[in-house]
């Protein structure tokens, strides 16, 4: 063992120089010509600025709201609730989540509602709705903002993104970009 | 047909067709061949020698090769310990994280060292950015030293017999900066250009257009990120891993990090076929390997895309699936698939959290560990199944009334012994300390450690053992486990599930490497048989039933039953 001390030492010396070093450096080097020189992807608005994959909390009635977040949102401690599928505290919560909904939403008939909508998100930073999730909202918003619905539909239709190449993965639009776009509609 | 499922079978194809071509380069890699890095990684690697006072040809038997892992890995662990107590002081700490506390910095140390990455710390709250790159240092040299483990074995298993089984240090210096740099560079760099941050600028606070104040962690996640993913490790930048928009910001970004969780695991056996020109051999193993991973695979998406019959039962439409702890971008299939791939490979970094998944598919990942070879950690992988390919030969041997051979060498009662001394201790561990731990909080209700009651309460803690002991590092995540306990009884079994799994198969195979080589011939046993690779599975699915069945039936399966 003690002929491999004085190696492992060194060696550990040169790992730590390089991978913990060097490889981050060449990183950060390459960083500066990615997207906001990997600080964050944002958008700004009006001298605003905003994280674009990061969800914000919407109580208000006049816009779409994020799914639910399990540490209210909090973008520098992230998690999601770890309840369990037959947890009844949990699932008395997944209740008020439902009647909260329905008291803001009166013309949305329950089996309407999509799964995300009352549940939790795996970060609490979820950024996304199906399009069936912001659907849902858009009678609440064109009373609240006397709009038409036909005009929130449409925007909503135009913000929908969708699966990468059209082949893999979700439909889903970006609620921050949703809400965005509202404020801007006259 | 659906995008979701079109998706992960694209991830999986993906993943087989690099793996398959990686699996020629680190053949080369470990064999000594030249390879097209050569003229840049030469003159890196013959620096680090020099530095190190290492000769790179001069080879080890396979005592002084453990012996050199352990003394390497013993330096590892008390540096880290002095960063991770330390850090609150030092710099490269713009949120003025504090130090850690001795029973969570043991815990975090032995859980990097051992490269399972189970977390009772936050990435946001917990360490400093200095405390990150460390641990980032880690995740490339716990995963060099689990490949340079598998090179000896794969070394010892050629068709002489021989004593010196090369260099351990040149194994594991060329596992880094061969195999795992260069993936990193390119994995890092593509999720920099989608949105993952890599800067060493703090948080960040910003106004919501609802006039709400709100923090926003950043950090140099990117490069850490990548060899998480590469090197089996898991151990995510932020608290909620890659289910975190910036940790895993779209689906292009999950299908490139659910590809580099089993894309060396998978590699590596490929690897071996190249290296022992056995390429029947390789694809045995890949065919038992697989099967196994599509048996937990298969119903694990079709549950979780059917949804939680519970809420359903509220009167919510659960056609797009259970989405507690789930995200839009990935959606249930995507969520499902990385929850199997992340535990079959010692991984453990998540996409959605597992604690919410539902009770079966909650099973299946703890299955996956509790097998802990369907593809397996880096090089560790393939040693766990080298163990269960030993029993088997030993097994089918007796049941055909031949001596039981191993590539043409002897199989007898030492190595054995060996073998099922390192099968018994998964269990034992998992098993033992899960039912001290219920015992306590059967004694205590009051200590908060569950996050949820009954049988799920349970499953989070048979989750968290299995976890450390198969050095995954994912968990029930509603544990609290950052507690002297779990902390300490998580440390334990994670450094005795590290260390003795990788000295187990090494020394049989250095045992059995030293043995007269005897030719194959119409007698022997073949182990490169569709027939053997039955005989594998069956011994896989036996021992592991045998030894987990009333576990699960106290956990998922009575939550699943209840429901």
């Amino acid at each position: 063992m003690k002929s491999h001390l004085i190696p492992a030492i060194l060696l550990t010396i040169c790992c730590n120089i390089f991978f913990s070093g060097i490889y981050t450096v060449a990183m950060l080097g390459v960083a500066q010509i990615a997207p906001n020189q990997g600080k964050g992807e944002i958008v700004t608005v009006n001298g605003k600025y905003y994280y674009e994959n990061i969800a914000q909390k919407f109580t208000d009635d006049k816009y779409f709201w994020s799914r639910p977040s399990a540490v209210d949102y909090n973008a520098a401690g992230s998690g999601g609730s770890n309840k369990g599928p037959t947890n009844p505290d949990y699932l008395a919560q997944v209740q008020a989540r439902i009647d909260t909904f329905l008291a803001h939403n009166p013309s949305v008939k329950k089996s309407e509602i999509p799964a995300e909508l009352v549940t939790a998100s795996g970060s609490g930073q979820d950024p996304n709705l199906s399009p069936q999730g912001a659907f849902v909202q858009v009678a609440r918003i064109a009373t609240a903002r006397n709009i038409s619905e036909e005009k929130i539909t449409s925007l909503v239709n135009e913000s929908i993104e969708k699966p990468l190449l059209g082949l893999f993965g979700t439909t889903k639009v970006n609620v921050l970009k949703l809400n965005i776009a509202l404020d801007n509609l006259k | 047909m659906n995008t979701e499922i079109i998706g992960v079978i694209s991830i999986y194809v993906l993943t087989l067709a690099l793996a398959y071509l990686l699996g020629k380069y680190i053949a080369k890699v470990f064999s000594g061949e030249k390879t097209f890095l050569d003229p840049v990684l030469n003159p890196l690697d013959n620096l680090f020698f020099r530095i190190s006072k290492i000769d790179p040809l001069s080879e080890m038997d396979w005592k002084e090769s453990l012996v050199a892992l352990l003394t390497v890995n013993i330096v590892w662990f008390l540096f880290g310990m002095l960063v991770m107590m330390n850090m609150g002081w030092l710099p490269l700490n713009p949120d003025e994280n504090p130090s850690m506390p001795a029973d969570q910095a043991f815990n975090t140390v032995v859980s990097f060292v051992s490269n399972t990455n189970l977390q009772h710390y936050s990435g946001e709250t917990g360490v400093s950015y200095l405390g990150q790159l460390i641990l980032q240092l880690f995740q490339f040299i716990s995963a060099g030293a689990g490949m340079a483990a598998a090179a000896v074995v794969f070394n010892a298993m050629k068709e002489r017999t021989a004593d010196k089984l090369g260099n351990f240090y040149n194994y594991f210096i060329k596992s880094c900066t061969r195999i795992l740099l260069p993936l990193s560079f390119i994995v890092a760099i593509i999720l920099m250009f989608n949105g993952t941050p890599m800067t060493f600028l703090g948080k960040d606070q910003v106004i919501t257009m609802q006039g709400d104040t709100m923090n926003v962690s950043r950090g140099p996640a990117a490069a850490m990120v990548a060899i998480k993913q590469l090197g089996t490790n898991g151990g995510g930048f932020y608290g909620a891993n890659s289910s975190v928009p910036f940790e895993n910001p779209n689906y292009f970004t999950n299908m490139i990090e659910n590809i580099s969780i089993d894309l060396i695991p998978i590699a590596l056996v490929f690897a071996l076929g190249f290296y022992l020109r056995r390429k029947k051999l390789a694809w045995m193993i890949f065919g038992v390997m697989t099967a196994g991973y599509l048996c937990l695979l298969i119903p694990t998406l079709s549950l979780e895309m059917g949804g939680n019959p519970m809420i359903a039962k509220m009167g919510i439409d659960q056609s797009s699936g259970s989405m507690e702890g789930k995200e839009i971008r990935f959606g249930p299939a995507a969520s499902a698939f990385w929850a199997i791939t992340t535990t079959v490979t010692s991984n453990g970094s998540v996409n959605s959290m597992h604690d919410s998944l539902t009770p079966l598919s909650g099973m299946f990942p703890m299955l996956g560990m509790q097998i802990n070879a369907l593809y397996g950690g880096v090089g560790v992988g393939f040693l766990n199944f080298y163990i269960f390919i030993i029993i088997a030969v030993f097994i089918a041997g007796l049941m055909v009334g031949r001596t039981p051979e191993f590539l043409g060498k002897k199989v007898e009662a030492k190595e054995m012994k060996i073998a099922m001394i390192i099968f018994l201790l998964h269990p034992l561990l998992i098993l033992v300390f899960t039912g001290l731990a219920s015992y306590i909080i059967h004694l205590h209700p009051e200590y908060p450690w569950l996050n949820n009651p009954g049988y799920h309460g349970f499953s989070e803690m048979l989750y968290e053992y299995t976890s450390s002991s198969a050095n995954n590092g994912s968990g029930f995540e509603g544990l609290g486990d950052n507690t002297p306990w779990w902390n300490v009884t998580c440390g334990i079994v994670m450094l005795i599930a590290r260390f003795l799994p990788i000295i187990g198969p090494v020394a049989i195979a250095g045992i059995l490497a030293k043995k007269k080589y005897i030719p194959e011939s119409s007698g022997t046993l073949r182990t490169d048989t569709a027939s053997f690779g039955i005989m594998v599975f069956a011994v896989i699915v036996i021992l592991v039933a045998l030894s987990f069945f009333t576990a699960l039936a106290l956990g998922p399966l009575a939550e699943y039953l209840s429901m």
